[in-house]
């Protein structure tokens, strides 16, 4: 172990005697392409602190001009931007419950062989088939239509309850726990509930808040069953709320605003009004993602990269 | 006499245990109760739905009593002008971005191996994989601000070499490309990571041997370096062959507008165009059906070949 983890210090030391002049390149380079990949986002965030009259002459670049926060106050007193921003939070917290607890008690009986349980691989089967074939939009539309779900909260949260790859991902990590493990503590009387809870839960915490994470943002992110499922817009998930704004024209907003918000409209240019939003949504994955970024880089070595 | 008590008592125990054992058992089959429930009503009761594409579909009388009519649908979708087009951009867009998608990562996770300062490396590992977790809604918002004709960065920068703006949104040999583009772009932190991983668990002991040999480091990259993540690759390629269908619906139906249409419209969108906006059930389901069929096929293609080349198995 303590070997191993010299070698990774010393890894690089075979470019050691490379050129200087492909090291330099190979800097700049990749520098640049990490300035690539964050100068749009750069770019819309300084137009969202932008007056619209510097916005809309297209003047902004990355640094805000004639800062001020009007389009923020804007879109974050909007009564719809509140209702959604909570039925997102809503969800992600009943998602992740749900999704967790599927995940957990199906990832344990299938990690065991199928002498422990009888038809483990029909069990299996059964989850993998979900996998590599479904109805397709239109049934998967209809039944949540005919179980009665539509419009509300639990649209959007029980046809995904159960998310095949996670479980798989969870299984394959059950499956190195040493299996004398499970068999001492059945010696002392333990039941499969107490040895999930109290030896494999506390085993796989890495593997596990990697799935939390991508669980949470998989649901912030999601809005295309928002848009579906949600015949009253009143209750969209933000996602969806800000799909209805920004990539559909608000049209409607000219017609009904009162004299006030006309006004304030005047000040605030569509394209700030946009950028501001488009931040708000963005922003609870970008004000966590410094500081549990390091689980997402594990994770994915856990999970698609098994040996 | 002691001999048969020990075996009565041998067989008592025996049963004790399988009692026990179905006892145990039991437990393991109902934690996977809420597992099988959730999938009949939501993934297999759907396929049942699979119906609507062969019938008149009529919502209130559900799968199983609409009127029959055959083949009808499909004869229909396939004989509408524009299927062969969208079929082609489908298969053309992810195609692409399959192909990009695999080449990228595979050439920043070597260039960034070669990086010696750990620091610098992580902090371009954190950058690139930010666009990974934002949504196509967020994504979309920033690709049409940036890419607008008039006012967006990127037409404001190409202005400023002397090249007349373009409408990178509204142009129909233009869209496609913006589609493989920024789908890279948000994807590639995510594949980077994946085989730098790789990479980080090739034996130095192998650089060592070729240095001695006299390679130079393009010569180590291609027989020590390539090689040793070969196994992922083929794996990352062979998994990745059941998305032949998904050119990303999430990412077009923000993107697209009328005029664009005609490289832009793929399977999905077409589904959700004709089936909810148009309510034409039938037809949208013929088409889906269509596509459930042929992923389903090459899925299976794909893990057979990645258990045959890179020895995968899912469980």
């Amino acid at each position: 172990m303590k070997k191993k983890k010299e070698k990774q210090k010393n890894r690089g030391r075979h470019v050691r005697n490379g050129s200087l002049a492909f090291d330099v390149f190979n800097y700049v380079f990749l520098g640049l392409m990490a300035a690539v990949c964050l100068l749009p986002i750069l770019n819309v965030l300084a137009i969202s602190f932008s007056s619209s009259a510097k916005a809309s002459a297209g003047l902004v670049g990355l640094v805000p001009l004639d800062f001020n926060l009007q389009s923020y106050k804007y879109a974050l007193t909007k009564p719809q931007f509140l209702t959604s921003f909570l039925t997102s939070i809503k969800r992600v917290g009943l998602g992740l419950l749900i999704n967790m607890t599927c995940t957990i008690l199906t990832a344990y009986p299938l990690s065991k062989s199928s002498k422990e349980l009888k038809g483990r691989n029909i069990y299996a089967w059964f989850m993998f088939v979900t996998m590599v074939f479904s109805g397709g939009l239109i049934p998967q539309f209809m039944v949540v239509k005919q179980t009665n779900i539509m419009n509300t909260i639990w649209a959007l949260i029980l046809p995904g309850a159960v998310p095949v790859f996670n479980v798989i991902i969870l299984m394959n990590f059950f499956k190195q726990i040493p299996k004398e493990i499970q068999e001492s503590a059945m010696m002392d009387g333990a039941g499969h509930l107490r040895i999930l809870a109290q030896l494999y839960l506390p085993l796989s915490l890495p593997s596990l808040a990697t799935i939390t994470l991508f669980t949470v943002v998989g649901h912030w992110n999601e809005w295309f069953a928002g848009m579906i499922y949600m015949t009253d817009p009143a209750n969209y998930p933000l996602q969806t709320y800000l799909q209805s704004i920004i990539v559909v024209r608000d049209t409607a907003l000219l017609t009904t605003a009162s004299k006030e918000t006309l006004e304030m409209l005047s000040t605030i240019s569509d394209r700030t009004l946009k950028s501001a939003q488009i931040f708000i949504a963005a922003a609870p994955i970008l004000a966590v993602y410094p500081f549990v970024q390091k689980y997402f880089m594990k994770g994915l070595t856990v999970g698609s990269v098994k040996g | 006499m002691a001999g048969k008590k020990m075996k009565q008592e041998k067989a008592g125990s025996f049963r004790k245990r399988f009692v026990a054992g179905l006892k145990r058992q039991w437990v393991l089959h109902l934690m996977l109760l809420p597992m099988v429930v959730f999938l009949l009503v939501y993934s297999y009761y759907p396929m049942a739905g699979i119906l609507i594409a062969f019938e008149r579909y009529n919502p209130r009388l559900g799968f199983f009593r609409s009127p029959w009519i055959g083949l009808d649908n499909f004869r229909y979708v396939f004989k509408m002008p524009n299927t062969g087009q969208i079929l082609y951009n489908t298969v053309f867009i992810s195609f692409m971005k399959m192909l990009f998608g695999l080449v990228v990562p595979i050439v920043f996770a070597i260039l960034l191996d070669l990086v010696k300062h750990s620091g610098y490396k992580r902090s371009i590992q954190t950058l690139i994989y930010i666009p990974y977790f934002l949504s196509w809604i967020v994504l979309s918002g920033i690709l049409i601000d940036i890419l607008s004709p008039s006012t967006g960065i990127v037409n404001q920068l190409l202005g400023f070499f002397g090249i007349d703006p373009i409408f990178f949104l509204g142009d129909e040999k233009m869209f496609p490309g913006v589609l493989i583009v920024s789908d890279v772009w948000k994807g590639f932190g995510y594949g980077t990571v994946v085989y730098l991983a790789a990479i980080t668990s090739i034996d130095m002991e192998l650089y060592d041997a070729a240095k001695i040999d006299g390679a130079n480091r393009l010569k180590q990259v291609r027989y020590v370096t390539l090689p040793g993540i070969m196994p992922i690759i083929v794996l990352m390629a062979t998994l990745s062959l059941g998305n032949i269908l998904n050119a990303g619906f999430d990412q077009i139906l923000n993107l697209y507008n009328p005029t664009v249409m005609k490289t832009g419209d793929i399977i999905d969108t077409f589904v959700y165009r004709i089936g909810l906006q148009n309510n034409q059930y039938g037809i949208a389901s013929a088409m889906g059906l269509f596509k459930s069929v042929v992923s389903f096929a090459f899925i299976s293609i794909g893990y057979t070949l990645a258990y045959k080349f890179a020895d995968y198995r899912v469980f």
